[in-house]
């Protein structure tokens, strides 16, 4: 898929989200819309999605699977009336994904323990001499969770260089801006000093993501992270950087209001 | 019993290449040898059980066995989480192996002893848990699981002494009986299990004839089993180096209320937090109740309840 191409893609997953999370009446709206371009890039982009020797793609920030769900929907790989039971009683698609899905491998939900499976995927890709890429998505929030570092160090130590992770560097968490909860300080140079080869990426631009995964991707001897500055709630003015929209659901108005916007800009 | 399991494991690593063995910085003198035997196969994760068990989980997500390995405590209750979100979650053959359990490490303290590990694992249902009472047992153990397709733990001893009239018999969610007696049971888990042994001995040499049944699973466990050796038995005592809510005597207590059976059930097991108390295995096991003399002298009580 070319870049104009990846950029609507990571539009339609935006309606999708508004769209099915106005419909089921639940949130975590802002923290899907912040990463719709992230998953775009990877599952758009370099990521072989299907075959036994697939790419592997985890969520670790799960409550953000409405994003995910998207895009197997644009895809094809989840049909209308599946996207449709998002949240319903007995859906497969709940706030968080689990395993059993085509295109969702593991399941998440719990902050913090995705880059560990995504560490272990990456070794078993090696020790089986397979070019399979793993891609791992996190939130920055997330890397308040101590075992997050201890899957980086072990990551660096066993020179993972088909392990790709993109933080969502949208600057907020559940309860507040996240300088104000647990200040990350500088994210990329954390990684650094972890044996990492780290990048920073504006995390909205289809065309500086996929340069810094071709980059990520050409790396020999280290894992790489993309930290991605992001906007929390972007493209929809009202939720922009607005820590309510961690948890709150659509009003009638706001979703009128949000849809309109999206469509102006696809328009 | 380690040494056993792990020589067991060396073995099946050599038919099995799916087999891999991660350690999370523990196992001096007892985990060189597969690390020679299978040195791509040998993975020290450092001190990180989170992680480890995350590991783990990708690796088994792409066709491995990975065999994590730590002290009872830190495989079990600090990864917990990951454990129910990963292999149970997914329903993928990890195999955690907790070693010691009980007072095994008694010298080092409670920090160290793994008195509540039974009962984490068991509330989950994908989980499998094996606990094997003596060396041989733990070798057919390892051999008698090496395809099952879910998560299992194996609570492994450092204790292997071998259980008399054990013959290293296992199967998973049955019961090996080792004797039979009207008068009582005992039904014990665990290398702990020679004590229960010894127990029906003192009762025998006193003319109380006690069956003695030794648990090795749960999920599946023997129900069944149970039911069976308990037809007609006044009295029941279980024998665990464990806390005694949820382990195997909360099991025994589920199924004679479960089956409507009619044994009164006593459980030989640890009813308070042993903190601040250090020493021999021998010496912690007595002070708990649970030397031979000690669940002989509690058994013959309930039987005389019972009557």
């Amino acid at each position: 898929m070319d870049l104009p191409e990846r950029a609507s893609f990571a539009h339609a997953i935006r309606r999708i989200v508004i769209e099915q999370s106005y419909r089921a009446h639940v949130g975590h709206i802002g923290s899907a819309l912040s990463i719709a371009d992230l998953v775009t890039a990877v599952v758009a982009g370099p990521m072989r999605g299907e075959g036994a020797d697939r790419d592997r793609l985890v969520l670790s920030k799960g409550h953000a699977a409405l994003a995910l769900y998207g895009a197997l929907h644009l895809q094809g790989r989840l049909d209308d009336e599946q996207i449709a039971s998002y949240c319903d009683d007995g859906t497969q698609l709940g706030v968080h994904p689990e395993p059993g899905l085509d295109g969702i491998d593991f399941g998440t939900g719990s902050l913090g323990q995705g880059l560990s499976l995504g560490a272990g995927a990456a070794l078993a890709a090696k020790r089986q001499g397979s070019d399979r890429r793993i891609y791992v998505i996190v939130s920055d929030a997330e890397l308040n969770e101590g075992s997050i570092w201890e899957a980086a160090m072990f990551s660096a130590h066993h020179r993972l260089d088909n392990l790709t992770l993109l933080v969502d560097l949208n600057g907020q968490q559940a309860m507040n801006y996240t300088p104000e909860v647990l200040d990350l300080g500088a994210v990329d140079e954390k990684f650094r000093v972890f044996g990492w080869d780290a990048q920073v990426a504006p995390g909205h631009d289809q065309e500086q993501l996929a340069a810094a995964l071709e980059r990520a991707a050409g790396a020999t001897g280290q894992p790489s992270v993309i930290v991605a500055t992001t906007t929390f709630g972007h493209g929809v003015s009202f939720m922009e950087s607005v820590i309510d929209w961690h948890y709150l659901p659509l009003t009638d108005e706001q979703y009128e209001q949000a849809m309109a916007e999206l469509e102006a800009v696809a328009a | 019993m380690r040494n056993d399991f792990i020589a067991e494991l060396v073995e099946l690593a050599a038919e099995d290449e799916r087999v891999m063995l991660l350690t999370g910085d523990l196992g001096y003198m007892v985990l060189e040898d597969f690390e020679k035997r299978h040195p791509e196969r040998f993975l020290n994760c450092g001190v990180g059980e989170q992680n480890m068990l995350g590991v783990a989980t990708g690796l088994a997500e792409a066709g491995y066995i990975p065999f994590a390995y730590s002290i009872a405590t830190f495989a079990t209750l600090r990864p917990y989480e990951f454990i129910r979100n990963g292999p149970a979650l997914h329903d993928l053959p990890v195999r955690i192996v907790g070693v010691g359990g009980g007072f095994d490490y008694g010298h080092n303290g409670v920090t160290h002893f793994a008195l509540e590990d039974y009962a984490v694992m068991r509330t989950q249902p994908s989980i499998t848990t094996v606990a094997a009472a003596d060396a041989a047992q733990a070798r057919a153990a390892v051999r008698a699981t090496r395809d099952h397709p879910g998560p299992i733990y194996f609570r492994v001893s450092k204790r292997g002494d071998a259980v008399p009239g054990l013959d290293g018999r296992f199967a998973l969610g049955r019961l090996e009986v080792l004797r039979e007696g009207g008068d009582a049971a005992i039904l014990a888990i665990g290398s702990i299990a020679h004590a229960a042994v010894e127990a029906a001995e003192l009762l025998a040499n006193q003319g109380l004839q006690a069956s003695v049944g030794i648990v090795s699973s749960f999920n599946p466990g023997p129900a069944d089993d149970i039911a069976e050796l308990l037809d007609g038995v006044p009295a029941v005592a279980t024998v665990e180096a464990h806390y005694r809510d949820g382990g195997l005597g909360s099991y025994v207590a589920e199924t004679i209320a479960e089956r409507g059976l009619e044994s009164r059930l006593l459980r030989c097991a640890v009813g308070r937090m042993p903190g601040g108390e250090a020493g021999s295995q021998s010496y912690l096991e007595a002070q708990h109740g649970l030397s031979a003399q000690q669940i002989a002298e509690r058994v013959l009580a309930a039987v005389d309840v019972a009557r």
